[in-house]
């Protein structure tokens, strides 16, 4: 199950690498012997219907949740690390991030430092520097003082994304990066997300529900459904109707995007207008 | 931007210059359109720390307030909270049912210092007055004020909920319960002594009492489930204190005064308390980033490396001595936890790194001043603590939840 960036076996393989992940809330097992692989500067997208347990993947990987399995960052076996050691390696940010409302722009970014700052420690000059690096980069500066509760859906997404970029990690996990965003913003979040995993060779694994979306812009892309990884590969390879008749249960086109992406659109009952 | 190969050369993939970014400024919306001017001026000095928060204030209403505190800002906050304190305490000092020349108590305070030597013209029952009585009454009531405030601030943090408060969360039912144990059942010298061990005990049990509930009560209750729980305990623990007072009638008026609160203790009671409460104040004071990384969640908190459970327990620990130490000398005093940190918030911000050492002031100076209004309203008589707290705290808590509301909605 790798794709086009992975390297197959040494332990130094840079980028992430998830093997037999699995994960059981309470009895339920929500995931089971999930691999996943992504070199360095890969984006992988994690797709599947509700409730496949493509958040709780990201989390396990995050070594967020107690979870089977194992995960290595450029080979280190993440899960065995101290949180803050973790912190240096993989950037998280959730789907529904909490803002405090009060807090400003350059205080939330700024709590991306926190695995450089010492148990009772406070910010250094450094940290400030890469704080106000990162917000001049995501076009933020002019925001900094501004509380987080006067933001707009846009705004806050790349407010989220500086927090996890001043983490300086070189692997950036994103839950549905583009939720409750319109199509521009949407966009320019992706956009956004591409140029830094560019610029910086960031392996970026990104949950999406936007199959699209998900093929217009990763690499790789993991089908999980029923808790299983049931299909991966380049985005030709998973986004084929068999597929998502089978795991979405939905009737759907797909066709070759002017790029050559695939284009996933829904059918109506009935077929098309006469 | 359409990924080419991206382990490939970055150049064919992004034309965006070395620096990688370029990004069109997206539009704003409609919610920052209306304060739109008060952002610092690109290429600026630091952002962030830069003064521009009465812009922000101005534009945005109450809710801009709390943004971003600037330095300057923080040191003036400081100096007012320090000012209030000061003032309080002279009043403190000053005001009684028997009066004292201020400007001889002036001069017998400055006597005390070191290297300073003056002549006061107190008569010695009124240097009596002021050195057994007065000050180390004035002394108490700020310490209590101070750990009370902070308790409750500690505990806001930890649970991330603004509704905490040590009365809440039965950590103050705890402690009187165990307090009222040992006067009960102890008595004498040894029930004194054991006055502070047995409070903090029942501080923290009321505390993980109310969070056991809550937690077996279900996660997805969150914040309002362990306040419930924590109601649901100090309503238990109370009725416990209620039978065990019944049982000891002959105690009763002295248990009866000591709820209802009394700061009227003296030096050894402040010697009492006074390295319970270094410690829990040291500790707390510590913490404060720590809690501001908390803030946005737990999950997070651990996402950047912060071991959430450690921090939240230790600072539960701060706060439970804090509260104990309080509830140890001076009984049963409400509101303070759950008012001063509200008030310190809307003027100064939200970060636990200032809500902390200025709930500390506000709670002292706040109790000072109430102390002072218990001793001088019913002259010579006293009114008890609490009643005056809760008289002026509830209302007010009232209306600090109503502008809490309105701003977040």
């Amino acid at each position: 199950m790798s794709g086009p960036h992975a390297e197959d076996g040494g332990a130094d393989a840079a980028g992430v690498r998830a093997r037999g992940v699995g994960v059981t809330l309470g009895e339920r097992p929500v995931l089971a012997d999930v691999s996943l692989s992504a070199g360095r500067g890969a984006w992988l997208a994690v797709i599947g219907p509700n409730g496949a347990g493509k958040s709780t993947l990201l989390r396990a990987v995050a070594g967020l949740i107690p979870a089977e399995g194992a995960v290595f960052v450029n080979g280190v076996p993440v899960r065995a690390l101290r949180p803050r050691d973790r912190a240096r390696l993989v950037a998280y940010a959730p789907q529904s991030p909490a803002l405090p409302p009060d807090m400003t722009v350059y205080e939330y970014a700024l709590l991306g430092r926190t695995p450089y700052i010492a148990y009772l420690g406070r910010e250094s000059a450094r940290d400030r520097e890469v704080t106000g690096s990162v917000l001049e980069r995501l076009d933020l500066d002019a925001f900094a003082s501004r509380p987080l509760g006067h933001l707009s859906g846009g705004e806050r997404q790349r407010v989220v994304l500086a927090r996890a970029l001043a983490q300086q990690a070189p692997v950036l996990l994103l839950d549905e990066p583009t939720t409750a965003l319109d199509l521009g913003h949407q966009q320019q979040v992706m956009d956004l997300v591409d140029q830094l995993r560019v610029a910086d060779r960031l392996t970026v694994v990104t949950t999406l529900h936007d199959l699209t979306l998900a093929g217009q812009y990763a690499d790789t892309l993991v089908l999980l459904a029923g808790g299983r990884a049931v299909a991966a590969g380049t985005p030709d390879q998973v986004l084929t109707e068999p597929l998502l008749a089978r795991h979405f249960g939905a009737r759907v086109r797909v066709g070759p995007a002017p790029d050559g992406r695939p284009l996933v659109h829904l059918v109506r009952l009935g077929g098309a207008r006469a | 931007m359409i990924p080419g190969d991206p382990a490939g050369d970055p150049a064919a993939g992004v034309a965006t210059g070395e620096d990688g970014v370029v990004v069109e400024r997206p539009r704003q919306g409609p919610a920052s359109a209306g304060g739109a001017v008060h952002g610092d001026p690109a290429g600026g000095p630091g952002p962030g720390v830069g003064g521009n928060a009465d812009g922000a204030g101005a534009a945005g209403g109450a809710g801009g307030i709390g943004g971003g505190v600037g330095r300057a800002r923080r040191g003036r906050a400081y100096g007012v909270a320090s000012a209030v304190l000061l003032a309080a305490m002279v009043v403190g000092v000053l005001a009684g049912a028997a009066g004292l020349p201020a400007r001889g108590v002036a001069l017998a305070l400055l006597d005390r210092l070191p290297l300073v030597s003056a002549h006061s013209g107190l008569t010695s029952s009124q240097e009596g007055l002021l050195f057994q009585l007065r000050v180390p009454r004035v002394l108490l009531a700020a310490l209590v004020g101070g750990l009370l405030a902070m308790a409750g601030a500690g505990y806001q943090g930890v649970f991330r909920n603004p509704l905490a408060d040590p009365y809440l969360l039965g950590a103050a039912a705890g402690a009187g319960l165990t307090v009222t144990l040992v006067v009960v059942f102890l008595g004498g010298d040894a029930g004194v002594a054991a006055v502070p061990v047995a409070a903090f005990a029942g501080a923290v049990g009321g505390v993980f009492l109310a969070y056991a509930l809550g937690s077996a009560a279900g996660r997805g209750g969150g914040t309002s489930t362990l306040v419930l729980a924590g109601v649901a305990v100090t309503s238990f623990l109370t009725a416990i204190q209620t039978f065990v007072q019944q049982l000891k009638v002959d105690e009763l008026q002295r248990i009866y005064s000591w709820i209802l609160g009394d700061v009227g203790g003296g030096w050894e009671q402040l010697a009492m308390v006074a390295p319970y409460a270094a410690v829990s104040t040291v500790v707390m004071l510590l913490h404060g980033r720590l809690l501001d990384v908390l803030s946005v969640g737990d999950e997070e908190a651990t996402g950047l490396g912060v071991h959430a459970t450690r921090v939240r327990f230790v600072v539960l620990l701060a706060a439970s001595l804090a509260t104990a130490a309080a509830v140890a000398v001076s009984g049963l005093i409400a509101f303070v936890g759950i008012v001063v940190p509200h008030v310190v918030r809307r003027l100064a911000g939200w970060s636990y790194r200032i809500v902390l050492p200025l709930s500390f002031l506000g709670g002292a100076a706040f109790l000072v001043l109430a102390d002072t209004v218990a001793r001088t309203v019913l002259a010579p008589a006293e009114l008890p603590i609490g009643v005056v707290t809760a008289f002026v705290g509830a209302p007010f808590f009232v209306t600090v939840l109503r502008m809490s509301r309105r701003v977040d909605a």
